[in-house]
């Protein structure tokens, strides 16, 4: 396999798993088991094979054009660390697989738990394989999110919901400020590749920059490996099923932290700054961690601290600045990860079979479990850093660092000392961990009888023990080369020499260590007393609750501070918006303005044409009138702008847009008609009644009034200003140019709607066939107001003048009044429908096409409802409006697919003239089918919005309290 | 002619923008009529005023602006129009809908305290 179907295969993986468990039966533990594992270890031998190409600075890459114009590629990178971290999550991950088999109940839903333990996996190969910063913060922010989903997983529990919460809160801020710090760093090197990043540490160490980023960066990398101050959600994680918490807090989630840090060592380190925030944050993790992991009465949370305690470890000695700290510092990547994935899921062991993880309640387990025993105590013994196992190395590799001197500063001082104190704080945790759990007398009480766990339960912990005693022992055939791959390739050429040996003489080092061993067993020794009071947590410090601080600050800024502001600051009133809405518009419009001058060239011919002045004399009249009368008299108004709207029509014809002037006048009556419909479900309004006039009401008319009038007067001398110069050169020649020679039409706005900008309409019929749908969807199940309910006043007296004598049915007045126009109105059915037809042929030549058609037939079919009734029409027609929506989006959209069969772009219009008999030489464009498309849809779109309100006034309403049982018609199906 | 057409612009959106502050939704309703209009013929003015002389070439000719007028403007209004209608339906069956289920026409679902 090549190296693009290595890499690329290895990232996608994973997610196609994840995919396929999700769909599995909810039981079928093993299928998903056998599939997870499968996907796994095919992950695995997919890493193990890039081992070679990855040997002596090797690197692995693919790259795809992502977006090339932002200088963004898609870049899958593999060099010997990040083969060492894909080895640790698919390895490790393989083995919590087939141990979660065991773990999780039957009850558990495990199509969720692997499917959601696949994407993680494959999210972290994701940041480890990243090949570009922004790719590696996006999979970055996916293990967050799958570790919250993980984490959570018993999300019946509140504690889980907590927990998880907290985790994403806590690394999801760290990720925001990890991508702010990327683009930072992206913006010094000037590329966001990583091979360039890592080339120019030089300069981004000089960059004005750096700092921010750096600061940025750390708090992206910190909050993921739980380190102090934002140790505290790590404990918290604890309420995760055990193989999670094995797999997280090993090998991935919280190594991401550490990942990011020494992948951007060579980049960022070498700097005071470095070595102040990291090393003293990981100093501090280091201490605080290993102390408070003494303390804890619960196995999986002692191992929590002990976990911030290595992370403190690493992170200090990535912190130290020196080449031979960052070896140390991945040597300990690796060996963290192995012991600490066999604790957990020994402990996990433990919880199955005995039913507590309370170490007060544990109690001579070696009796009952003397296999999982003998393996705890190796993997505690390796914590402790006991000779001979894989802990031990890298500790003494630490401790030697620590001796070194580096620049003579009290802290650097002390160094050793603090190192050594820690070190006994981790031997006094691992002690007790061992100590109280498999010693002592048998426990009583337990809530299961305590026996050793299946046996393939056990095996990856065997594996991980044998891993640790052979690292431990012979280090220089183990994990020597694997080592030097993954240092080299963050080090380069200036790999230090070390040596992995076991035994280096009687040395310092050697000495700390013994010191940390005895010290360790001792402060265990006297704080034992103090321990089996069974009080949870260290002294003073357990009163010190970081998570309710946490929860506190959460509460504090995101609830009290944001409803303040918002109290301050927001508003329900849509009138107080839209007053600032045209305020800001107005404000924008001035600001443009502002240090320059409206230039209006007042040479332009003042010719004034008496008919248009009074045309829009008429016009104007008609808008205030409406703007006056919209509030008490809700008819006339309607009719004024009616009025208004016959003024631009015939404005539009004026100036050579008949196009316009014919879409105008049609959308104008069809307006009118839907508004007419509307207004009887609005409530009567009598002048006189509700207009208390007071002094509030009539300032902020008066502000309104200002508003307007500043808005109009301001858009008039715009527009007056534009018109009053010459036009500048736009696109409009290209299609003036191109109408007829490419689009095959003479008139030229039909041919840029169905022709160039055919996309466009294509999205505008679809956004008036999804209006439609939704007054369609809004109506169905309509509730009209309870005043509104009762028939109008006039159907009353209509229906009590035909109940009067003599005797007519009702409704008999209303088709009396119109019984002339009616028939007329019916018999121009026919006729309109001709001449929807005529106007969309000519449409590509003369004005007219599918809008005016579509608008014109609607405005045929509305006649004939009017003159009928309802019910007339629909037992004489079949309307169905939505199947047009959809044959008329078919059908456009299928235009433009068409154009791919003859191997040309989506929408490709293609034109041709025919001689028809009769009719004589006719357009044959395909765009005049794409037209077709757009009149159905129009028809459809305009027919099923009108109905839909129509329908309302013969459906049978129920008043909000009775419920009656009535399935009213609806207006799409009948 | 561009006087007049301005003028009719700016009270058609003055008329506009007073209504679309005004507490009743079918105020608002009237007022985003008018001020489409108001705004339809402003971009249709951006195109410059011709009379006589529509976008509608003369067969087997490609024309140019000097004789025609500018048919971009054209196009873009004819779908607004289109649009505008739809908006306005969505606008009116929403507030219908909100009137039934609030009791109220007022533009916030609930009258003022005030």
């Amino acid at each position: 396999m090549s190296n693009a179907t290595l890499l690329i295969s290895l990232t996608i993986l994973p997610f196609a798993g994840s995919l396929v468990a999700a769909f599995l039966p909810a039981n079928a533990r093993n299928i998903e088991a056998w599939l997870s594992g499968l996907i796994a270890l095919s992950a695995l031998i997919l890493t193990t094979a890039c081992y070679w190409s990855v040997t002596a600075g090797g690197v692995m890459r693919y790259e795809a054009q992502w977006l090339p114009t932002l200088g963004l590629n898609f870049i899958l990178r593999m060099d010997g660390f990040a083969w060492l971290f894909a080895m640790l999550v698919t390895g490790i991950g393989l083995l919590v697989v087939l141990y979660a088999r065991y773990y999780m109940s039957p009850q558990d839903p495990v199509p969720r738990f692997f499917s959601f333990f696949l994407a993680f996996m494959g999210a972290m190969l994701g940041v480890v394989l990243a090949g570009n910063l922004i790719q590696l913060v996006f999979f970055w922010e996916l293990t967050g999110l799958f570790s919250f989903l993980l984490i959570g997983y018993w999300h019946h529990r509140a504690g889980a919901r907590d927990g998880a919460r907290m985790a994403l809160t806590v690394t999801a801020t760290g990720g925001l400020c990890l991508l702010a710090g990327m683009l930072i760093l992206g913006h010094v090197v000037g590329s966001y590749d990583l091979d360039e990043v890592l080339a120019a540490g030089e300069l981004i160490r000089s960059h004005a920059l750096y700092l921010p980023a750096l600061i940025l960066i750390l708090l992206g990398a910190l909050t993921k490996s739980a380190q102090f101050p934002f140790h505290f959600w790590l404990p918290q994680a604890m309420v995760a099923p055990t193989p999670v918490s094995a797999y997280l807090h090993s090998a991935t989630l919280v190594k991401a932290g550490v990942f990011l840090l020494a992948r951007l060592w060579p980049a960022l380190a070498g700097t005071d700054a470095w070595l102040w925030i990291v090393g003293m944050s990981g100093l501090v993790t280091f201490v605080l961690g290993a102390y408070l992991a003494i303390f804890q009465q619960d196995l999986k949370g002692l191992l929590a601290y002990s976990t911030i305690s290595h992370l403190g470890l690493i992170t200090l000695l990535l912190g130290l600045n020196t080449p031979l700290a960052a070896v140390a510092g991945i040597f300990h990547i690796i060996n963290h990860a192995t012991f600490k994935a066999s604790l957990f899921m020994g402990a996990g062991i433990i919880d199955h079979e005995t039913g507590t993880r309370d170490i007060r309640r544990l109690s001579g387990l070696y009796r009952f479990m003397p296999i999982t025993a003998t393996l705890a105590m190796v993997a505690a013994a390796a914590m402790a850093g006991v000779p001979l196992l894989n802990g031990f190395l890298s500790k003494e590799m630490f401790f030697a660092e620590t001796i070194a001197a580096h620049d003579g500063s009290l802290v650097d001082q002390t160094l050793p000392l603090v190192a050594t104190l820690a070190g006994m704080f981790s031997v006094a945790y691992s002690l007790r961990f061992i100590h109280e759990t498999f010693f002592g007398p048998p426990a009583v009480a337990l809530p299961r009888v305590p026996h050793e766990p299946p046996r393939w339960m056990r095996f990856p912990v065997e594996l991980l023990v044998v891993a640790c005693l052979v690292v431990g022992i012979i280090p220089e055939l183990t994990v020597g080369p694997v080592l030097e791959t993954a240092a080299y390739a963050v080090l380069g050429p200036a790999l230090p020499q070390y040596n992995l040996a076991v035994w280096h003489g009687f040395t310092l080092p050697l000495l700390m260590s013994v010191a940390a061993l005895l010290g360790g067993a001792l402060i265990y020794r006297l704080l034992r007393e103090h321990l089996l009071g069974g009080v949870e947590g260290p002294p003073l410090w357990r009163h010190l609750k970081s998570q309710h601080i946490f929860e506190r600050v959460l509460v504090t800024v995101s609830w009290r501070w944001a409803g303040a502001l918002k109290n301050l600051l927001g508003t329900r009133h849509l009138q107080v918006q839209l007053r600032l809405l045209v305020g800001t518009a107005l404000i924008a419009a001035l600001w443009s303005l502002y240090g320059r001058e409206l230039a209006v060239d007042h040479t332009a011919s003042p010719a004034l044409d008496p008919a248009f002045a009074l045309l829009w004399t008429v016009g104007a009249t008609c808008a205030v009138g409406a703007a006056c009368l919209a509030k008490y008299h809700r008819l006339a108004a309607l009719i004024l702008v009616g009025g208004a709207g016959l003024v631009t029509s015939i404005t539009f014809v004026w100036l050579s847009a008949p196009d316009l002037a014919l879409t105008q006048l049609l959308v104008e009556i069809v307006t009118t008609v839907l508004i007419l419909l509307g207004l009887r479900w609005l409530p009567k309004r009598i002048e006189g009644i509700d207009s208390g006039a007071r002094l509030r009401i009539r300032a902020r008319r008066l502000g309104d009034l200002a508003l307007a009038l500043v808005a109009g007067s301001g858009l008039s001398l715009l527009a007056y200003a534009v018109m009053s110069r010459p036009a500048p050169s736009s696109i409009s020649r290209f299609f003036l140019e191109h109408a007829y020679t490419e689009g095959g039409g003479t008139n030229v706005v039909n041919v840029i709607l169905v022709d160039f900008r055919g996309f466009d309409t294509l999205g505008e019929i679809t956004v008036l066939g999804i209006v439609a749908l939704a007054v369609y969807a809004l109506l169905r199940r309509f509730r009209p107001a309870s005043d509104s309910i009762d028939i109008p006043e006039q159907q009353r007296l209509q229906n009590a003048r035909d109940a009067a004598p003599p005797l007519r049915p009702p409704g008999t007045t209303l088709t009396d009044y119109l019984a002339i126009p009616a028939v007329i109105m019916q018999l121009m059915f026919p006729f309109i429908g001709v001449l929807a037809m005529f106007l969309l042929i000519r449409g590509h030549n003369l004005p007219g096409g599918g809008f005016i058609a579509g608008i014109t037939m609607t405005v045929g079919l509305l006649l004939l409802y009017i003159a009928g009734g309802i019910r007339w029409v629909e037992a004489r027609l079949h309307v169905r409006p939505v199947r047009w929506i959809a044959m008329g989006l078919l059908l456009a959209a299928g235009t433009g697919v068409g154009a791919w069969l003859f191997s040309y772009p989506f929408l490709t219009s293609y034109a041709a003239h025919a001689e028809l008999p009769v009719i004589g030489r006719a357009p044959l464009a395909s765009a005049l089918l794409f037209d077709l498309g757009v009149f159905v849809l129009v028809v459809g779109a305009m027919a099923l919005i009108l109905l839909a309100l129509a329908h309302q006034s013969i459906r049978s309403h129920r008043t909000p309290s009775a419920k009656a049982t009535v399935t009213p018609p609806s207006a799409g199906e009948t | 002619m561009e006087i007049i057409l301005a003028l009719g612009i700016g009270v058609l959106a003055g008329s506009g923008v007073w209504l679309l502050l005004r507490p009743r939704t079918f105020q608002v309703i009237i007022g985003l009529t008018l001020l489409s209009y108001a705004v339809n013929l402003f971009i249709f003015a951006m195109g410059r005023l011709r009379t006589g002389a529509p976008a509608i070439l003369e067969v087997d000719r490609s024309g140019d602006l000097t004789h025609y007028a500018d048919p971009l403007p054209q196009a873009l209004i004819l779908t607004a129009i289109v649009i505008s209608f739809a908006t306005t339906a969505l606008f009116l069956v929403v507030l219908l809908v909100a009137r039934g289920l609030t009791g109220t026409d007022h533009v916030d679902g609930a009258e003022r305290e005030s």
